[in-house]
């Protein structure tokens, strides 16, 4: 055990090099930078001005330079400064993890509360009136984009109780604070949880088959205790796995969902950032968000581990 | 006497009303708007984009300025600001300010006539410290020097008269800037002596701005605040501004079918349409082929239905014009009769039409030799919209576009290089002025003449209007350029836009101007009556 989790250590820092090269190359491979969009935003160029500012943030420097004096900032915890808003990246990107991690998180805790449950009630009543309701409703999270949900959501906000759920950082109320990451959370985590319920009706369909649980009822077990001790507890492996790769995508629909509900949160910051080129912050958070999915795949297996002792690692 | 009864009824329910319309300002209230993007920087200098303007006017005041409750900019609605008076030399070479005595920078120290001089001396490009961009350096290309008398007293020492020169310090891109503070400081925390301080700047997020105490108008702003909170989401944004969380939109931002949402479900909201002095244009690559030939350029001039443009996309609230805003808003624009005289312009879009077609033969385009090209435009919908529409209406003279949408970052690379031939461009005019529109965009060398277009006859009728201090003679050479302007092809006009503004209706205060969208923002009028 203790040798596979070097091994994955040290191909978690391989992992880390590589993706911290593609980033950086893929950056400066769009066309375009952001001396090119801050004159846009001015509505001329002038070439000598836009030769200036590139070497005034340091543009014009050969790639390989530029990539070091990155690396070697980030070893000395220095991410640089946002070309935008000139500040320290750190002082940019540091307050907007919180909001993320939450929003995230709850979307997380919403997908696997609904969808695990859910997904159990299908399997066990699976061909009755409820599996039916219940597979629809799983199809319409897979179907319904979050960027609309997230609207209908909103208009009907709006239309009900005469307000709606964006961001606000001083909220007022307590029922205002939990619906300003609630409402956005349960919007991007509709399509996980149903997900979720999908993977965990079709594994919980495949155990509920199986020899050991005809004969846990034949030793008298109750249903519950069938459902939830020995069928949900070996059909549970996939679900974590999908749970810990929806939770590397989630940034994806955090994108949609920050958006339309105006949270200042990392996702919608790294489109904007993307959008102006804005180097520092963008390669920084791309590089966060690559140790986030590395840690949460490292995690994930950690998890297997833990949880089903057929699986030994480094054995 | 039943009557006399229901009258005194009707008078006492009127009454709050009238009390509410006619009241003393209030004091108070934090004024709550949201903007439609993350600016670039609050520096309204090195910016060309009311998205600066809107939120950072009214950290500052210029010399002088359009005064901010009548809706259309003029000379004489032009009013002191830092500057107490003005007067012209005799030969119209020298402009001087009597300076306002007293007034701080929000940070305490003393406005002087050397701050002005900086300012300008910056914009002119003669100073030590530079602006990162300057995009309205040739503004000042007639100016020489400016130079002060003692703390209170600046001279604008011209090349040659320019009365404009007048109009160019009025707007809102021409705030006074402290001589102490950085332009990178100004970026990002903007020093100014306006009726508001700033007092934070989170890109993505919001700004926020303060009420100044120590105002040198006394007794105003009656504003406590501004904020403005970023909302991209145009759908989030409205959403926003009906269930009240906003006591006013982003000013000219409503599209016309947004706004019909606006009315229906806030019915009491506040909302006017008016022209933004944007016009939606076409660039033409005329140093390469096919557009060198100016056959081909005026076909596709004669193939224009305009009307087509402003009533699919703004359900005929946008004007057709030239260069120039049109009336009644514009000031310059040519009479209608004149305007119809242009090629294209007539009202017989098939006889139009059917001109142009004879002019593409003639290049040796018809029926089964199509001309292909492809129409450039910015990835975003007021640009991309219209050059749908324009690919469809040059299929009828043999022209065949593809539309090529170019991402924001690389537009104006792609139109410097000359990598186009066919263009479809929005240009935002600052000032209702012909010395701005014709001299930035039309004049021989300047950096924002996309097309390069360059008519030293032309030129010699734009220094001659400039200097003309006789307003109807300067009126009837700018009608005679823009006629020329046209005919040439030199950046066909398609439409000019309007767009929509709205306030809850306890905002009081607020004058959305009619001929600039760059310069109604100083808000120290505005209040609420809540």
């Amino acid at each position: 055990m203790f040798a596979y989790i070097v091994r994955r250590l040290a191909l978690m820092f391989v992992t880390l090099v590589g993706i911290s090269i593609i980033i950086f190359v893929l950056l400066r491979v769009v066309p375009g930078n952001i001396v090119d969009i801050l004159f846009d935003a001015a509505g001329f160029v002038d070439p000598a001005d836009k030769a200036n500012l590139e070497k005034e943030l340091g543009l014009s420097d050969p790639i390989v330079v530029q990539y070091f004096r990155w690396i070697g900032g980030l070893l000395h915890g220095d991410l640089g400064y946002s070309y935008v808003s000139e500040k320290p990246a750190l002082q940019e990107i540091l307050p907007r993890i919180p909001i993320t991690a939450r929003l995230a998180g709850l979307a997380l805790l919403f997908s696997a509360s609904i969808g695990i449950p859910l997904g159990v009630l299908s399997a066990v009543h699976q061909g009755t009136k409820l599996d039916y309701a219940l597979r629809i409703v799983s199809l319409s999270g897979l179907s319904l984009p979050s960027f609309w949900l997230g609207l209908l959501i909103l208009m009907a906000s709006v239309s009900l109780f005469g307000t709606m759920p964006i961001f606000n950082p001083n909220p007022k109320t307590w029922t205002e604070a939990i619906s300003i990451y609630c409402v956005p959370a349960m919007a991007v985590g509709f399509r996980s949880a149903a997900l979720t319920m999908r993977i965990t009706r079709s594994s919980m369909l495949e155990i509920l088959r199986q020899d050991f649980i005809r004969t846990a009822r034949a030793k008298g077990a109750s249903e519950a205790s069938v459902n939830y001790r020995h069928a949900l507890k070996n059909a549970i492996l996939p679900v974590i796995t999908v749970i810990g790769i929806e939770a590397a995508f989630l940034i994806g629909g955090l994108i949609v969902t920050e958006t339309v509900f105006n949270i200042p949160g990392l996702a919608r910051f790294l489109v904007e950032a993307l959008r102006w080129r804005d180097y520092p912050i963008v390669q920084n958070l791309v590089m966060l968000i690559a140790v986030v999915v590395v840690f949460a795949n490292f995690t994930v297996d950690m998890l297997y581990a833990a949880i089903d002792p057929r699986i030994r690692y480094g054995d | 006497m039943r009557s006399v009864r229901t009258l005194v009824a009707a008078a006492l329910l009127l009454l709050p009303a009238y009390h509410a319309a006619s009241a003393e300002p209030k004091q108070g209230g934090i004024l709550k708007v949201y903007h439609r993007d993350s600016p670039a920087s609050a520096s309204i200098h090195e910016e060309a984009t009311y998205s600066v303007n809107i939120p950072f006017m009214p950290v500052f005041n210029n010399l002088v300025m359009y005064k901010q409750d009548v809706p259309q900019n003029s000379m004489e609605s032009i009013v002191p600001d830092l500057a107490e008076s003005w007067a012209w030399s005799d030969d119209k070479r020298k402009l001087t300010f009597k300076l306002r005595q007293g007034v701080k920078w929000h940070d305490g120290k003393p406005f002087t006539s050397a701050d002005v001089k900086c300012t300008f001396d910056m914009l002119m490009g003669k100073s030590q410290q530079k602006f990162r961009k300057n995009p309205r350096k040739s503004w000042y290309d007639e100016v020489a020097d400016v130079t002060t008398s003692g703390d209170f007293e600046a001279s604008f020492n011209l090349k040659r008269p320019q009365p404009a020169l007048l109009a160019l310090l009025a707007s809102g891109y021409t705030p006074v800037y402290p001589c102490h503070v950085s332009p990178g400081d100004m970026r990002t925390k903007p020093v100014g002596t306006g009726p508001f301080k700033f007092v934070e700047f989170k890109a993505n997020e919001s700004i926020k701005i303060t009420r100044n105490p120590d105002y040198w108008k006394k007794g105003l702003p009656h504003l406590d605040g501004i904020e403005f909170t970023i909302i991209t989401n145009r759908s989030t944004a409205i959403l926003g501004f009906i269930s009240g969380q906003f006591d006013m939109t982003f000013p000219t931002e409503v599209s016309i079918p947004l706004l019909k949402d606006v009315k229906k479900q806030s019915p009491n909201a506040v909302c006017v349409v008016e022209p933004v002095n944007v016009s939606t244009n076409i660039i033409v690559n005329s140093s390469s082929a096919p557009f060198d030939n100016l056959d081909i350029r005026r076909a596709m001039a004669l193939a224009l239905d305009r009307q087509a443009f402003v009533s699919i996309l703004y359900e005929g609230q946008a004007d057709i014009g030239g260069t120039m805003l049109p009336a009644p808003g514009g000031l310059w624009a040519m009479p209608k009769e004149m305007l119809e005289t242009i090629p294209g312009y007539g009202p017989d879009i098939n006889a139009n039409r059917e001109q142009a077609r004879k002019l593409m033969q003639k290049a040796g385009y018809g029926p089964d030799k199509r001309l292909a090209v492809k129409v450039a435009t910015r990835n975003i919908p007021i640009y991309r919209d219209p050059a749908i529409i324009l690919i469809d209406q040059l299929k009828s003279i043999y022209i065949d576009g593809e539309l090529d949408v170019v991402e924001t970052a690389n537009w104006f690379s792609k139109v410097a290089r000359k990598d186009y031939a066919l263009g479809l461009n929005l240009t935002g005019n600052a000032v209702d002025d012909p010395d701005q529109s014709f001299y930035e965009n039309y004049s021989c060398g300047s950096e924002r003449n996309y097309t390069n277009y360059c008519n030293k006859e032309i030129e010699q009728l734009f220094s001659q209007q400039s200097q003309e201090t006789d307003v109807a003679k300067r009126k009837k050479i700018v009608w005679e350029i823009d006629k020329k302007l046209q005919e040439d092809v030199a950046r066909p006009i398609i439409y000019h836009s309007r767009m929509g503004s709205c306030w809850q209706p306890y905002v009081k205060g607020i004058t959305i101007m009619v001929n600039s969208s760059y310069n109604g923002y100083r808000y120290e009028d505005v209040w609420m009556n809540k």
